[in-house]
């Protein structure tokens, strides 16, 4: 396993926002978190990060407790939600950030930035302010960012939810694409399990808190483990979409 | 933004506009005229010797020296308060951001009363003072003190909005790739609050230089040492040398109108900040 979380409590102002939570998620996977709202997914993507305590349990990378180690140390990359891009920085300096922080030469950033520039295909965008990119260019350049300083991990906080919906489907086939390419271990948040099936190869399915059930797509829709699985997942559309895309992935 | 119903009638428009125009020309230009013709009546060398006169050069510097430590002093403090209430969460959170809203609803004369009370000879900290030779009441740090006293919440009330409504996500991002607090705050924070911050130094400022009341209480009106402008023109207006009160007046007018022009363009700048 790289990522483990053993017994995790997490609550805030009295909102028991994880309940004795365990996953793991193996390494080179692509883990969705999926959940209705207020589930605690974030919370759990947040504890990984470093950027929230557990109350309680231990998490561990690669092995190693990382409870006390601060999140800039974990080896992590992360998108957030709105993707927080440096709004006063272009593209280039967005990206180039996590490794002038490093230290790294100025050789060396320059360099990255390009490759990076090149993954995502915006070569020419570089020298743009955020505000001047569409909602799929920022996402991408978010994703980026994240793997400028080559984390073992990524993580990413509902990295469709601020994209209308025509795109939405384009980005995810994107994203899969890039994370199965760059081969780094990822865990994603998301609400929407049509979004979790097409993308995850491993779906953690939350609830009030609790994990309800782990598994691969084909798994939580042909043996849904609790009531809730059960009902939160919608098997026949979900049967509909393994008659699509299932076969394709298994081969 | 939505699409309302515009009131189209130019007569209430019209009218609106004569209305405010009027108000604003009797409340503030007609008194600027006034001022300005007043401190001019007598000639130009009469005006020159009132504003060159020892204690209202003396004057001007003390209102300076004031208004200067006052919005340095308030810019660190805002920065930091503005800083600490934005970003953390923690118990009396609420409470601390009313306390530093008590100069807004305190009268200035009280806040003076309170400085006398507390440092004054009878006061409670009179004694240590006194034994140590620091005087502060009727003496340049008691008016620098009310000073700050009174334009305290200025920075603070123009960053908080601005840093609570930026969010922590690019703060946790520049974090999460290993930028330690103090190039968060400037890569990230610093250049978001710029703009507001300027705004509020010079609304502090502004208020700085016109404060009457604190520093009317605690100064002891010492003409030449603790007079600051606002107070030298009282005391030119209780002599009935009315060109000369005028001629000061005019030099607050002038730095008024100075700053009044700064702050058109910080908001003017910080309305047109970047972002999304």
């Amino acid at each position: 396993m790289y990522v483990e979380m053993r017994q995790i409590n997490k609550a805030f102002d009295g909102f028991q926002a994880s309940r004795n939570v365990c996953i793991g998620v193996e390494k080179g996977r692509l883990a969705a978190l999926l959940g209705p709202s207020g589930s605690g997914k974030t919370t759990i993507l947040r504890m990984i990060a470093g950027l929230d305590r557990p109350d309680s349990g231990d998490i561990f990378l690669n092995g190693a407790r990382v409870n006390d180690l601060p999140g800039s140390k974990r080896g992590i990359g992360f998108v957030f939600q709105n993707y927080a891009l440096f709004r006063y920085m272009t593209v280039a300096e967005n990206i180039a950030f996590g490794l002038k922080v490093q230290k790294r030469s100025r050789q060396e950033i320059q360099k990255r930035v390009e490759e990076l520039l090149e993954l995502i295909s915006m070569e020419d965008f570089g020298k743009r302010y955020p505000y001047q990119l569409s909602g799929g260019q920022r996402q991408r350049v978010a994703f980026a960012r994240a793997l400028a300083p080559d984390p073992k991990l990524l993580l990413l906080d509902e990295p469709f939810a601020a994209i209308d919906a025509k795109v939405r489907r384009e980005l995810r086939a994107w994203l899969r694409g890039m994370i199965e390419r760059v081969g780094v271990t990822s865990i994603f948040v998301t609400h929407d399990q049509e979004e979790a099936m097409e993308v995850a190869d491993t779906i953690i399915i939350t609830n009030l808190g609790r994990i309800e059930q782990i598994g691969t797509p084909k798994e939580i829709c042909q043996n849904p483990q609790t009531q809730f699985v059960k009902e939160f997942i919608d098997s026949r559309r979900f049967e509909m979409f393994w008659e699509f895309w299932g076969r394709e992935r298994e081969g | 933004m939505a699409v309302g119903k515009r009131n189209t009638n130019p007569i209430v428009k019209y009218v609106l506009i004569f209305v405010s125009g009027l108000f604003l020309f009797v409340m503030l230009v007609l008194p600027l005229i006034v001022v300005v013709v007043n401190a001019l009546k007598d000639g130009w060398t009469v005006y020159r010797q009132s504003i060159t006169d020892i204690y209202a050069i003396k004057a001007l510097g003390l209102t300076l020296l004031a208004s200067v430590s006052a919005v340095a002093v308030n810019t660190v403090f805002g920065l930091f308060a503005s800083y600490l209430l934005s970003k953390f969460y923690f118990r009396g959170r609420q409470v601390l951001a009313a306390l530093i809203d008590i100069p807004f609803s305190i009268s200035p004369v009280i806040a003076g009363l309170v400085f006398i009370l507390t440092f004054g000879n009878i006061g409670w900290m009179g004694g240590f003072l006194k034994a140590h030779h620091i005087k502060i009441v009727f003496a340049v740090p008691g008016v620098i003190l009310a000073t700050i006293f009174v334009t305290f919440p200025f920075v603070f009330r123009e960053l908080f909005p601005v840093m609570n409504a930026y969010g922590k996500d690019e703060e946790e991002a520049a974090a999460l790739m290993g930028a330690k607090g103090f190039t968060i705050f400037r890569k990230i924070t610093f250049p978001h609050v710029k703009w507001a911050l300027l705004y509020g130094m010079i609304l502090c400022g502004a208020r700085a230089m016109g404060e009457f009341g604190a520093v009317s209480v605690i100064s002891g009106h010492l003409r030449g040492k603790t007079n600051t402008l606002p107070l030298h023109v009282e005391i030119l207006c209780n002599e009935f040398n009315t060109t000369a009160a005028f001629a000061v007046s005019s030099l607050l007018v002038l730095l008024s109108t100075l700053i009044l022009a700064a702050r058109s363009l910080a908001e003017w700048k910080k309305k047109k900040r970047g972002g999304n």
